[in-house]
């Protein structure tokens, strides 16, 4: 009896749960009463998302809750960032914890379907890469077979590095650190031969944390398609697509060479597509749902992509990471955003 | 001896090699060829462990840089420190309101400094911890609205609590008026839960509101582990009571319960009640993430405190039972006067070793996105500008955590010798 009093109680609580996920196609109407984006950022990856010494975030993917953030509110400081961990993060976002995941999350089919998430995009084109010490004489990532790996745990690069060697019939002993400073103090001390992670967390170990960075070659083989984007819940599409728009806003006005330096100027313009982006002629905001000045505000406040990889991971950081796979489609790059009509 | 006349015996100084700096050497240092080898080799590994900590640490150190590349190539980097000491304490708290944590701090360790005299072990303790918590959460949150029954839960507790513990001794007076106390306290809550009294609160606003998202570094370990020590506190006595009852029913749900949360890691139990809690709830409901992860705490460290005073408990004669219970005590007073007194001084120990446990295990609270001590000194190795120091700052953070635990194993030595002097020949 008390078992099924018991089970009868857990359906209920189970039932009320399901019902407040499925009615929450309002999460817009939440942000908004709220009057703050409550975004998960990781817990710290250096020019992805890091606390400055005054505790500010920055980092390229706070700055796309930044750019949600501009153009539903008009300000891009009315954001509360919520740190998450590599294993908590997605029922962060199930459980409606928080309204925008921007944390390094590579997009993947599992991920989009089965968890009850959208992509709504990708800021930042990775693949896994492997990094070695020079002593070893490894040309190539073939040659690993037996080597100790240094790797992060409950990551996507965990499972690659398991399918590559497997898939090259080559054994490896992985050496597990949550942390990933951990890993990176664990791989220099020579705990272990290998480093494996995204191609642009090696360039940026290597620059910043290397003894001497001329001792270590990264293999040229690049095991993995890594995209890294924001991510929504189902059930608010709206919602989805202000989130999906900041982000493809920001891509399209560097396309156009609007930065937020001379946005004010390029409010003057001649040019119809600058003028439609820009809200000089209005429809765009209207037809998203938010202030027809929205990627006005993105820009001024946020910066197009470009200034945002610069400023945090690229040539005017101390990460210098190349823009490789993240330039723009119209110089060799993979960013492409669909026209803002 | 006695037949030597007096003055006849030259007085002799004691042998030089078994007085003096040398004499306590040769005693203790270099008592045999192993022995002074061995010391030989010893100091010899600790001049060069030291010339080599003090050289990297001091020496070739760089107090002033203003970007980790400056540091690069030289010794340590204390000018992270320098630059990061103000998150690394405070976390996220907004920078220029730092000195709300400071002082939250300040008065959470004078009242811990407090409560540790013998002397203040009385209704003064009530006092202190009252005017500490107030003091430090009036300074967290910047504002405070105390809710009407958070005053009607304390009144029929106190009216309880006094009831129960004067009983047979207090004059009808003093009696009528706990009796009084807790009535209003009963009254007022059910009146409150049907909704006849107002949702009133007593606001107190003098500054600007934080939420606890934004607290990190320092008071959060120290709220973390002193009120989930405070809580869990008489919450294991109770458990530990409950699990040497004759009822039944109590018996078995304590120990179910102690069994059950020792059974599983801290982690499991946080990620429960940050991860699974929520989805459980209708959605709009959320409990505080803070709050939650401290129930956690308060929960876990229950059980083990439960486990460590039942180890006191046990060790008592039946004697001192049978003694209370022929004194005409009754339960509760049995229980505070005679048997808790006792239990508790033989299990200082290992309860000061749960607590310094606890002090640590607070970090855990990473798992669910709380910023602690151990995690704002993380988060400070991340900037990229400063990449690339982690000794720096772990040993710093080393430091800070070894002058707390060292200064709590310190107060369980003073309280040991302090309780058992009645023992002591």
């Amino acid at each position: 009896m008390l078992n099924k009093i018991m089970a009868a109680g857990v359906v209920a609580v189970g039932l009320v749960g399901a019902a407040g996920t499925a009615q929450a196609g309002k999460d817009l109407d939440a942000v908004k009463a709220r009057g703050q984006l409550i975004c998960g950022v990781s817990t710290g990856v250096a020019g992805f998302a890091s606390a400055d010494s005054q505790g500010k975030w920055t980092g390229i993917d706070v700055d796309v809750c930044r750019a949600v953030s501009a153009a539903l509110f008009g300000d891009s400081e009315k954001v509360k960032y919520v740190p998450t961990t590599a294993q908590q993060r997605f029922t962060a976002l199930q459980s409606g914890e928080v309204d925008l995941l921007s944390r390094t999350t590579t997009y993947t089919l599992t991920r989009d379907t089965a968890l009850g998430f959208d992509f709504t995009g990708v800021n930042y084109y990775d693949g896994q890469g492997f990094m070695v010490n020079k002593k070893l004489g490894v040309k190539s990532a073939k040659e690993l077979n037996g080597a100790t790996v240094c790797v992060q745990p409950g990551t996507t690069t965990e499972l690659n590095l398991a399918d590559y060697f497997r898939a090259n019939k080559m054994t490896f002993k992985p050496v597990v650190i949550e942390k990933i400073e951990e890993v990176r103090a664990a791989f220099f001390a020579g705990r272990c031969d290998v480093f494996t992670t995204d191609a642009s967390g090696l360039y940026a170990t290597r620059a910043a944390n290397a003894p001497n960075p001329d001792d270590y070659i990264i293999l040229p083989e690049i095991i993995s398609k890594e995209p890294l984007g924001p991510v929504v819940r189902h059930g608010d599409n709206q919602f989805a697509d202000i989130v999906r728009w900041a982000l493809y806003a920001m891509i399209e006005a560097e396309e156009y060479g609007i930065t937020s330096k001379n946005v004010d100027e390029m409010l003057k313009s001649d040019n119809p597509s600058i003028k439609r982006i820009l809200g000089v002629t209005p429809g765009m905001g209207k037809a998203l749902g938010v202030d027809e000045k929205w990627v006005y505000n993105i820009v001024k406040s946020v910066g197009n992509y470009g200034e945002s990889f610069d400023r945090n991971v690229g040539a005017g950081s101390p990460l210098k990471i190349a823009r490789g796979q993240n330039e723009l489609w119209t110089k060799g790059g993979l960013q492409y955003a669909p026209p803002i009509r | 001896m006695t037949d030597m006349p007096v003055g006849e015996r030259k007085q002799l100084a004691p042998p030089t090699d078994d007085s003096g700096i040398l004499g306590w050497m040769r005693k203790n240092l270099f008592s045999s060829w192993g022995n002074g080898l061995t010391t030989v080799v010893l100091l010899v590994a600790i001049v060069w462990i030291l010339n080599w900590f003090l050289e990297w640490a001091v020496f070739t150190a760089n107090f002033t840089a203003s970007t980790g590349s400056e540091c690069r190539g030289q010794g340590a980097c204390w000018a992270l420190i320098r630059e990061k000491f103000r998150y690394i304490f405070f976390g996220s708290f907004p920078y220029e309101q730092h000195w709300r944590p400071l002082f939250a701090v300040i008065a959470m360790l004078s009242m811990l400094v407090l409560s540790a005299d013998r002397r203040m072990w009385n209704w003064r303790l009530l006092v202190i911890w009252g005017v500490g918590s107030f003091v430090t959460f009036l300074l967290m949150f910047g504002q405070l609205h105390i809710p009407l029954s958070l005053f009607l839960v304390v009144a029929l507790v106190v009216g309880g609590i006094g009831m129960a513990m004067r009983q047979g001794i207090a004059r009808a007076g003093e009696m009528n008026s706990y009796r009084a106390l807790a009535a209003i306290g009963l009254v007022g809550l059910v009146l409150r839960f049907i909704g006849i009294l107002p949702a009133w609160k007593l606001s107190i606003a003098p500054l600007s509101y934080v939420e606890t998202s934004l607290w990190g570094g320092l008071p959060v370990t120290i709220i973390l582990a002193t009120y989930g020590l405070a809580f869990a506190f008489p919450y294991g006595i109770l458990l530990a009571l409950g699990r040497r009852s004759n009822l039944p029913l109590v018996k078995g749900l304590c120990v179910g319960f102690i069994e059950l949360i020792r059974g599983v890691p801290l982690i499991s139990l946080l990620i429960m009640a940050s991860v699974m809690l929520p989805l459980f709830l209708p959605s709009g409901t959320t409990i505080d993430k803070f709050l939650r992860a401290q129930v956690a705490v308060i929960l876990f460290a229950g059980a083990y405190i439960a486990e460590v005073i039942r180890g006191g408990l046990q060790s008592l004669p039946k004697g001192q039972f049978e003694a209370a219970d022929a004194m005409g005590l009754n339960y509760p007073q049995k229980t505070l006067l005679i048997i808790l007194p006792q239990a508790l001084r033989v299990v200082i120990p290992p309860l000061i070793n749960t607590f310094i446990g606890f002090f640590k295990d607070t970090s855990l609270v990473l798992i669910i996105g709380i910023f602690d001590f151990l995690n704002t000194a993380n988060q400070a190795l991340v900037d990229p500008n400063w990449a690339g120091f982690p000794g720096e700052v772990y040993l710093f953070a080393a430091f800070v955590y070894f002058v707390f635990c060292y200064s709590m194993s310190r107060y369980s030595k003073y309280l040991e010798l302090e309780l058992n002097k009645g023992t002591r020949r």
